[in-house]
């Protein structure tokens, strides 16, 4: 007995969350900046899952990831390149990546190199392909492919150079706090986020002497996206995430991810292991002409977003997102984040809510607070269509499941009090 | 207070248990305030048992 000062412990890893600075370093192709990363391995979101398990849209992702990185020509070859056993599947997590939704990422596709300059350490996330038909919902046709090379072969090179003309990186600590006050909550909502990051990157992305065509082209797709930002905030949340992993005797979270099938946790004390429980279906509103019976189970690495004490975690501060996931009205926004209050260590410092008196947001889930309470922390998502090649349906809120965390409860009993 | 008051008096009640007490007692006009009260982990005693281990853990380490 007396083995650990858990409040000590947790402490520190709120410590590790609160104080970290992701700085936007540049933007260079997966393929190069991932360490020890096998050539045979496509990423995916949430924890590690066989191909038989996936669900159709992250299938669908894959095969047309195959197609974009040009190992085959079509998606019966990609079947069989799987079935031989060719191609092995591995989490973005394992490899200091995150990505949204189906989140793949394959070695040509372009990830932001984000690093937290308190710790040092380094995390990536694919840029965000705009809404619609687009991978990360399970679309794979041939303009779903011609959108990745185009981010690859334009819009890739302009925002890295961009990002390393500029004397200073850009802050994302910075802006996610002012968007915060803007009425953002980083994961539904990025339109004042997304403002800001093009108000600091512009005038370097113009003195880049692109063609005309192709500035007009970048800018479009810039502008014309009020959600780009959201994989610049995942990035920043995992860089910030990182360094809390491995306090000793810590309960608090440092990663939620779903592949689709399963919902996955991991906890600071009990390092990179993660408990899983099978994922929900959200709850929301969906595109006219479709429904409920459409959505694909919960999906993609942007739980992330919450795991730092954002998303659903601030949904007082974006009442529009509240309405836009079906989830109410500015009394249930609030709800919502004073309900989040109950199962987290503590108010953000620097990330404020001005709809909550400028508390911080609430920061640092507690594995023994959600047990005890039953309180589940809640997750604003999108919603794709459960076949694979449809695209995004809808949006809404989810629950983790609390299996997630009664298996780690557990785990922690037998490490520290065997 | 004495146990006449209780008849005589305007009462002020709180409610720690079902909520259909007090949705009893607000029909009959008298003001209730309910607790908002579960047991641990939803009464399963697995769960209580763990989170009480975890709280001798954390008792122990702050000596």
């Amino acid at each position: 007995m007396g083995r650990i000062d858990i409040r000590a412990a947790n402490v520190e890893c709120f410590r590790r969350i609160t104080t970290g600075q992701p700085l936007l370093l540049d933007v260079r192709p997966a393929g190069e900046v991932l360490a020890n990363w096998p050539a045979d391995t496509f990423l995916h979101a949430g924890p590690p899952i066989a191909w038989d398990q996936m669900c159709s849209p992250l299938q669908g992702a894959i095969l047309g990831a195959l197609r974009y990185e040009g190992m085959v020509q079509t998606d019966h070859e990609g079947l069989e390149m799987i079935q031989r056993g060719c191609l092995r599947f591995g989490p973005n997590h394992r490899f200091g990546a995150v990505g949204p939704m189906t989140g793949i990422t394959t070695p040509s596709m372009p990830v932001f190199v984000v690093e937290n300059a308190t710790f040092g350490n380094r995390a990536y996330c694919t840029i965000n392909e705009g809404i619609g038909k687009v991978m990360r919902f399970g679309a794979n046709d041939e303009t779903v492919i011609e959108r990745l090379r185009w981010i690859e072969r334009t819009l890739a090179p302009a925002l890295g150079g961009a990002i390393l003309e500029r004397v200073e990186p850009i802050n994302l600590r910075v802006i996610m706090a002012q968007a915060l006050l803007m009425g953002d909550e980083m994961h539904q909502r990025n339109v004042a986020a997304t403002s800001l990051f093009l108000r600091a990157l512009m005038p370097a992305l113009v003195r880049q002497r692109l063609d005309p065509k192709a500035l007009g082209e970048v800018t479009d797709f810039l502008t014309g996206n009020d959600q780009f930002f959201l994989n610049l905030a995942m990035a920043a949340a995992k860089a910030i995430l990182d360094p809390a992993t491995g306090v000793p005797g810590s309960t608090l979270v440092t990663a939620m991810a779903r592949n689709g099938s399963e919902f996955g946790i991991r906890v600071s004390g009990l390092d990179d292991h993660w408990f899983t429980a099978p994922v929900g279906n959200p709850e929301g509103l969906y595109f006219p002409g479709y429904g409920p019976e459409d959505a694909n189970p919960d999906i993609g690495d942007s739980a992330i977003i919450e795991t730092t004490g954002l998303g659903g975690f601030a949904m007082i501060t974006s009442p529009p997102v509240a309405r836009f996931v079906g989830a109410g009205n500015l009394e249930d926004a609030r709800r919502f984040t004073l309900e989040m209050s109950e199962i987290t260590e503590g108010p953000h410092p620097a990330w404020q809510l001005p709809n909550l008196d400028y508390q911080g947001t609430p920061t640092g889930i507690d594995i023994r607070k959600v047990v005890e309470t039953g309180i589940l922390p809640v997750i604003n998502t999108g919603i794709a269509h459960r076949q694979a090649g449809m695209g995004q349906v809808g949006a809404g809120v989810v629950r983790a499941p609390l299996g997630c965390f009664e298996k780690a409860l557990a785990a922690y009993v037998a490490r520290y009090a065997a | 207070m004495s146990p006449h008051d209780l008849f005589t008096g305007a009462l002020t009640v709180i409610n720690v248990g079902l909520e259909a007490f007090a949705e009893t007692l607000d029909r009959e006009g008298v003001a209730v305030v309910s607790l908002d009260w579960h047991p641990p982990a939803g009464g399963n005693p697995e769960m209580i048992r763990l989170l009480e281990r975890v709280q001798e853990l954390e008792s122990d380490g702050a000596d």
